[in-house]
């Protein structure tokens, strides 16, 4: 008895050209997302003469985060993970509204794959001319195809790293750098790193990457439902299959149209599968062959399979709405919104001054000769603007305290270079005979002015006092 | 015999395995991932080779690269001492009065010594500086032997009653147990207690002024004021070493106390000597 195979040889795809709305609205999609994703280090910014003037730019070195007017401190990440909860949320309404889109449409893997084939089918041709090359013998002829398709691929890859590397520091000083062999050795690295990840994923790995490695086919199971929108095979109208004009036949001729252009190489008139990333270009195969043979379009179409009932007994499908607007993508749309309304107002409120206060709680306290109990305070004050700035510490609070700053000369003014962070001591005292020295918790504030615009922030605080039993 | 079985409801190759009636369909692995097994498992072997990995009887083998954490360790130490070589003479030539805090240098001296105190000090004076009792308290404003740098400097580096330094601190009181009588002791505690505290008994303290200027004004001063020259305590501040209460008090004027600090001149070097005076000078309590 034969021992079955473990494991197998990639069966190699060879994807027909396909023409269609679909296919064009794929081609638009992949100009824009390439165009932002290669343009974007390229726009410039000015934020004044001690700041980047790059649009957009990552600056680890300084960990600040650019984002045209907004600049993120390290203490405001929770911006970049709001973005990231919105990202995942916004993927979980997509998929459980119209299937795996993200896959399908805007994908890195699937919008390079994509751009690779077309590489691919300019210098080696069509499905069929493809097909021929692979079988045949490594001849001259080959060679010279293969090392051309593996050169442009490989420009292409050089393209995407070389993009990656221009978000983390100023664009045109790093090109130059890079052409005249002077960039940081990380840049290169970076650059090979990327660029050999997409020459293998994009020419080699493709549907293999969304198989075997990706993990969201096997999540998106569970964002989807019997009313999402995905692309499926009207096996009512379809079966059984037969030439045109056999009796009793359904629509499907068996062309298999639908299976030669799909990029993973499933048959999606077998049903919903984990390896269909809905690209929707066997839709765009099946309405060519429809119009062909003179019957309606749609044999494979974008469709809920909650309409299967209704349409295999003649009556209309739902609205297109009604599938979408259901408690789940309400729920998502809800969370989602929630949390961008709550980093727009965040970031509405920061202040160009920040000011954290931790009190020093190794001691709590310290009693001084007198009997005054003080507390340490260590103080960070950020200035985001551009400037130095001079503020001016002071404090409020219902008993009597005193403020010092560290140097201790009363001097309560405290210079802040421009884009820079400032941490200081304070030291708050409570003489003898206050009532804060003989309480456990007093509550205090301190405000911090700035004394060129006189813009105020504060914190609040306690300080600790002794408690004899 | 060659014979596929073919599931009926897939057209999949079954592998043959059937449990309960359930068929294992033939759904085999790409070949790819085959061989990346094959590299994880080469580069697990190669690795265990080529760094320290294998349990022996005592210890591990080396591997062949000679890689060692604490070989990287000891190199990392040298490199920032290399680096920060400058600034440690620096702050050696330096007069220390005049650093002001936000000055490079001073910078350095508080970062160096904070280090040094937490790895040396911090045993018995806390990692906050705050003491314990019988450990002086370096956040406040009371100093035995003086606050400012100078006098911080020579405390740390010669130490407090150690015999193996002759320029140590000494403070020498005697155990007045076999000096003063039980009722004349109970006055003096009374009387230096109530130098700080309201409430205490007024004629009792009254008597213990008496005791107290014929015994102890000569080292603690006729106010009790302390004296730093002699390392006696200030006894009418709000700070106590030993503690405050009356029963503390008592036995230190019975028995006397031996607070003893190492002299680390012996064992530090004078960049870390000067760091962590500038450090302990810097937590709010120097002078």
């Amino acid at each position: 008895m034969d021992t079955p195979s473990l494991y197998a040889a990639r069966e190699p795809i060879f994807p027909r050209r396909v023409s269609g709305k679909f296919r064009q609205l794929k081609w638009w999609i992949m100009a824009i997302t390439l165009g932002i994703y290669y343009l974007t280090p390229w726009i410039r910014w000015d934020r004044g003469p001690n700041l980047p003037d790059q649009a957009v730019l990552v600056d680890l070195a300084s960990r600040r985060f650019y984002f045209f007017w907004i600049e993120i401190w390290p203490h405001e990440f929770y911006f970049v993970a709001g973005l990231l909860i919105m990202a995942g949320l916004g993927l979980f309404l997509f998929t459980s509204a119209l299937g795996r889109v993200w896959c399908g449409y805007t994908c890195p893997q699937t919008v390079w794959t994509d751009l690779f084939i077309l590489v691919e089918r300019w210098i080696e041709g069509d499905r069929n001319a493809r097909l021929r090359l692979h079988r045949a013998g490594w001849d001259v002829r080959k060679w010279r195809l293969r090392i051309t398709k593996w050169v442009v691929w490989l420009l292409i890859g050089l393209a995407t790293g070389g993009a990656w590397v221009f978000y983390f520091t100023d664009a045109p000083t790093l090109l130059g750098d890079l052409l005249s062999f002077s960039a940081h050795p990380v840049a290169y690295a970076t650059i090979a790193v990327l660029t050999a990840t997409t020459f293998v994923f994009g020419g080699f790995m493709r549907e293999q990457v969304c198989i075997y490695m990706c993990p969201w086919p096997r999540i998106q199971a569970a964002m989807m439902d019997s009313d999402t929108i995905t692309v499926a095979y009207r096996e009512w109208r379809g079966e059984p299959r037969g030439k045109k004009g056999t009796d009793g036949a359904g629509d499907c001729i068996d062309c298999m149209a639908c299976v030669n252009v799909c990029p993973v190489g499933i048959d999606i008139r077998d049903g919903q599968q984990m390896e269909c990333i809905t690209c929707a270009l066997c839709i765009d195969a099946c309405d060519d062959i429809m119009a062909k043979i003179g019957k309606p379009r749609g044999l494979v179409d974008y469709l809920a399979l909650s309409d299967e009932p209704a349409e295999r007994a003649g009556q209309a499908p739902k609205p297109v709405w009604r599938h979408i607007l259901r408690p789940r993508t309400i729920l998502y749309t809800a969370m989602w919104s929630l949390i961008g309304l709550g980093l727009v107002y965040a970031l509405f409120i920061r202040s160009d001054i920040e000011l954290t206060v931790s009190p020093v709680r190794n001691p709590t306290y310290v009693v001084q000769s007198d009997g005054a109990i003080r507390n340490i305070y260590d103080v960070r004050l950020r200035n985001k603007l551009g400037e130095d700035r001079a503020f001016r510490l002071s404090l409020t609070s219902d008993e009597v305290l005193r403020i010092d700053l560290d140097d201790r000369a009363r001097n309560l003014t405290l210079t802040v270079p421009a884009d820079s962070t400032v941490l200081q001591r304070v030291y708050v005292t409570a003489r003898p005979q206050d009532p804060a020295a003989g309480i456990d918790r007093t509550d205090l504030r301190l405000w911090v002015e700035d004394l060129g615009s006189g813009d105020r922030a504060s914190r609040a605080t306690t300080f600790s006092g002794k408690v004899t039993p | 015999m060659s014979d596929k079985k073919i599931d009926e409801t897939t057209g999949i190759e079954t592998t043959g395995h059937s449990w309960d009636g359930i068929q294992e369909l033939n759904n085999p692995l790409p070949r790819w991932w085959l061989w990346t097994l094959y590299a994880t498992i080469f580069w697990g072997i190669a690795y265990t080779i080529a760094y320290p990995a294998w349990p022996l009887i005592s210890g591990a083998t080396s591997g062949v690269l000679g890689y060692a954490t604490r070989a990287e360790v000891a190199e990392q130490i040298t490199a920032h001492q290399a680096q920060n070589a400058e600034l440690a003479s620096a702050l050696v030539a330096a007069e220390l009065t005049e650093l002001a805090p936000g000055d490079d240098l001073h910078r350095y001296a508080t970062a160096r010594g904070g280090a040094v105190f937490r790895a040396q000090c911090s045993q018995c004076h806390g990692s906050g500086a705050a003491g314990a009792t019988g450990y002086p308290n370096l956040l406040d404003n009371d100093w035995l032997w003086g606050g400012d740098i100078d006098n911080i400097v020579w405390t740390i580096a010669h130490g407090v009653r150690n015999e193996t330094d002759p320029d140590a601190r000494y403070s020498e009181m005697p155990a007045f147990a076999d000096i003063l009588e039980a009722d004349e002791i109970d006055a003096v505690v009374e009387y230096v207690l109530s130098l700080s505290k309201p409430d205490r008994d007024p004629v009792l303290a009254e008597a213990g002024n008496t005791v107290f200027l014929d015994n102890c004004a000569s080292c603690h001063g006729d106010m009790a004021e302390g004296n730093r020259d002699l390392g006696a305590p200030n006894l009418a501040d709000a700070i106590w070493l030993y503690g405050d209460s009356p029963e503390a008090v008592a036995y230190t004027v019975r028995n006397a106390r031996y607070g003893v600090m190492p002299a680390w001149g012996q064992r530090l070097s004078d960049a870390d000597i000067r760091a962590v005076s500038v450090y302990v000078h810097s937590l709010g309590g120097g002078e």
